[in-house]
């Protein structure tokens, strides 16, 4: 312990070491930090790249060509829109912002000589076959048009169905995960019943399990009872527990919760379930959180699931639409890298928003499973 | 209303409990027998037997240990168990080298350091199909972002040292001996998520320790071998098991750089991937399920053997003993 009596200079120099140990620790960090940057930068850059610079070297002359995003969007050509009287436009593609427009615009003319199946074909195409205006009427127009708008041209597919898909199981597995999680957790943490523990070592045993000695029985089950190519399988399972890593984080937790604070509430009347509701809820919120963002980028992620019970690429989920994608356009580089963009910046904005839960949550619950 | 219920009943307060608890753990118990445990015997049942999916169960023909016996001479099988074994030889311990000094580092008390955790931690929440695609173009042979610095940085060395040879990036993902290399160092991008466990394990290490090492004239270093090291052990022994079985797991990345099976030359067929086609694309379910209980053997063996020689693992509570 360091004292007022101890020698000035000892503690200059003392300081100036640390300041210089501090300084090199954190070139190093600046350095690192940017190597791990840069996949992401150079993925980014050459999403914005004309077709012909996508591997121009140095990566950041980037040409903001912002319609390969458009592009990318709809997998095969932008959908053609109805004006109101029944005639097909070729409308700028809706999925940009403001001021992007005139750049798909300027980008048009290249496109048309440079993909056969690109936006200047189906122009041709379309408006013949396009009802007359006393057939169709003002709804029927706008509701081909948004459908056109959400499927694509011919319902060939866009990354709205791939984000909705995605979004809309995420979403399932995340009310289903923290609903049968916390409940059965409670119960493990509290609740006194014949076989409590050796069906809380069942729980933990079941960790050890890989996911594919289960993975094949389990497909079977769901495509005997045909529910191949839905999402129950993908979404149902949460709903039966959530998992056994959740369930065992969010129990040490309860445990940690002290116990009087339930006999207060009992002996102010309130229900069992009243007590799991409105005390030890509120007070795992942390945790819950962090059960949450983790499900949630579990779910962005998963490759394998929706791969094995999802064939109809109206179903796809974004990673299994940018694998349909990479069927379609591996070689065109710039579009590839937009579409993979796109899936990746709404997780990257949940882990930004969420990062504080990530971080304190491993740090304070332990460790990741 | 439980409770007006128990009364009417007649039920005891613990009888009630109990009734409570089962009802509480019902989800997990129905989840249990459908997805886990019924699954669990239905796939040793079929290692025992051989089965296309398709038909129905009658189809179902049992062939005893010919399923295990077809794994001694397939030599895929031997690829894939020896593909995954070098790939979780190198990259687990190379990835906790580098967890544990970017923790150390990141444990530092800069006002900014929160931006840098989160700059490491990023690429371990991408991990998935989009983060693959990106890295097959990272490690493309003539245009990759990996080639270009390896080129570059051998051009800087022959301008400066002119007597040494140029070398050039190899080809990655296009020649087998550099295949597993290049999923190693995609696996290194995602040092976050380990470091951030680390990082919990430093800060968990009381501060006297170190003044009392100071005080006893221990330098950095020693401070670091003797005080952070066996502190941190528990962690990196959890961290290892996790490790050992998630690389033993690996699949996304597998897919999408070899198109799906395994190429080139199968020098990317990793188990998972193996086990996914043998099901799922050459419909030999029996087979598949044996295959997955082979790798629940390997990776039951692989940790009880790392507990095993975990004598270098530090538990402080056993000093008080």
């Amino acid at each position: 312990m360091p004292t007022a009596s101890q020698p000035n200079a000892f503690w200059l120099s003392k300081r100036r070491q640390a300041g210089a140990r501090d300084a090199l620790a954190f070139t190093v960090i600046m350095i690192l930090s940017i190597m791990m940057i840069i996949p992401l930068a150079w993925m980014i850059a050459i999403s914005l790249k004309e077709p012909q610079n996508v591997f121009q070297m140095p990566p950041w002359n980037v040409d903001w060509k912002w319609s390969n995003y458009s592009e990318a969007w709809y997998l095969q050509g932008k959908p053609q829109y109805l004006s109101l009287d029944g005639e097909a436009t070729p409308a700028p593609a809706p999925a940009m912002a403001p001021g992007q427009g005139s750049a798909a615009a300027a980008g048009a003319p290249e496109a048309v000589s440079a993909s056969p199946s690109g936006s200047a074909a189906p122009i041709a195409t379309s408006a013949p076959a396009a009802p007359s205006d006393e057939k169709m009427s003002t709804m029927d127009i706008v509701v081909e048009n948004l459908k056109r708008f959400i499927m694509g041209q011919d319902n060939k597919g866009s990354f709205w169905l791939y984000l909705w898909n995605t979004l809309f199981i995420t979403a399932v597995n995340v009310v289903g995960v923290l609903s049968s999680s916390a409940v059965v957790a409670y119960a493990f943490a509290r609740l006194r019943f014949p076989g409590r523990g050796w069906l809380f070592v069942l729980v933990l045993a079941t960790m050890m399990v890989p996911g594919q000695v289960t993975m094949i029985p389990t497909f079977i089950l769901f495509s005997k009872l045909g529910w191949t190519n839905t999402f129950l399988p993908l979404t149902l399972p949460a709903f039966f527990g959530g998992g056994a890593y959740n369930v065992f984080l969010l129990r040490q937790f309860f445990m940690s919760i002290p116990p009087d604070l339930d006999d207060a509430a009992k002996i102010d009347g309130c229900s069992t379930f009243g007590i799991f509701w409105r005390i030890m809820l509120p007070l795992t919120k942390p945790a819950l959180i962090t059960v949450a963002v983790f499900c949630v980028v579990y779910n962005w992620n998963d490759f394998m699931n929706p791969l094995i019970y999802l064939n109809d690429s109206h179903m796809f989920t974004l990673s299994l639409g940018l694998t349909q994608f990479r069927s379609l356009y591996g070689t065109q580089t710039h579009l590839m890298m937009a579409a993979s963009t796109i899936t990746l910046m709404p997780l990257m904005i949940i882990f930004l928003i969420g990062q504080r839960y990530f971080i304190q949550g491993i740090a304070t619950t332990g460790l990741k499973g | 209303m439980a409770e007006s219920v128990a009364r009417r009943s007649g039920l005891t307060g613990l009888q009630k409990e109990a009734l409570t608890g089962y009802l509480f753990i019902s989800p997990w118990v129905l989840g249990f027998l459908f997805f886990m445990g019924g699954p669990i015997i239905f796939s040793l049942a079929l290692s025992f037997a051989e089965w296309n999916g398709i038909g129905g169960l009658d189809s179902v023909r049992w062939v005893g240990l010919d399923n295990f016996r077809q794994m001694t001479v397939d030599h895929r099988f031997y690829t894939a168990v020896w593909n995954t074994f070098y790939f979780t030889s190198v990259s687990v311990p190379v990835g906790m080298v580098a967890g544990v000094l970017v923790a150390l580092l990141m444990n530092q008390k800069f006002k900014s350091i929160a931006i840098f955790r989160t700059i490491f931690y990023l690429p371990s929440v991408m991990a998935g199909v989009a983060s693959s695609i990106l890295f097959y173009f990272i490690f493309h042979p003539s245009n990759g972002l990996l080639n270009f610095a390896i080129n570059g940085f051998s051009h800087l060395l022959t301008s400066i040292f002119p007597a040494l040879p140029s070398f050039q990036g190899p080809e990655w993902l296009g020649n087998p001996a550099w295949a597993k290399p290049a999923y190693i160092i995609m696996s290194l991008w995602g040092v976050g998520s380990g470091m951030i466990i680390y990082l919990a394990g430093l800060q968990g290490i009381p501060e006297q320790l170190y003044e009392a090492a100071e005080i006893d004239g221990a330098n950095k270093f020693q401070q670091f071998l003797n005080v952070t090291l066996p502190m941190l052990s528990p962690v990196i022994f959890f961290n290892l098991i996790l490790s050992v079985i998630g690389s033993f797991q690996v699949f996304t990345q597998a897919f999408i750089l070899s198109g799906g099976n395994g190429a080139p030359a199968d020098a990317a067929l990793f188990y998972v991937l193996y086990v996914y086609q043998v099901a799922f694309q050459f419909h030999q379910f029996g087979y598949g399920s044996a295959m997955a209980w082979m790798l629940f053997i390997i990776i039951m063996v692989a940790t009880l053997v790392q507990f095993k020689f975990s004598g270098w693992v530090y538990y402080e509570g056993e000093l008080k003993k």
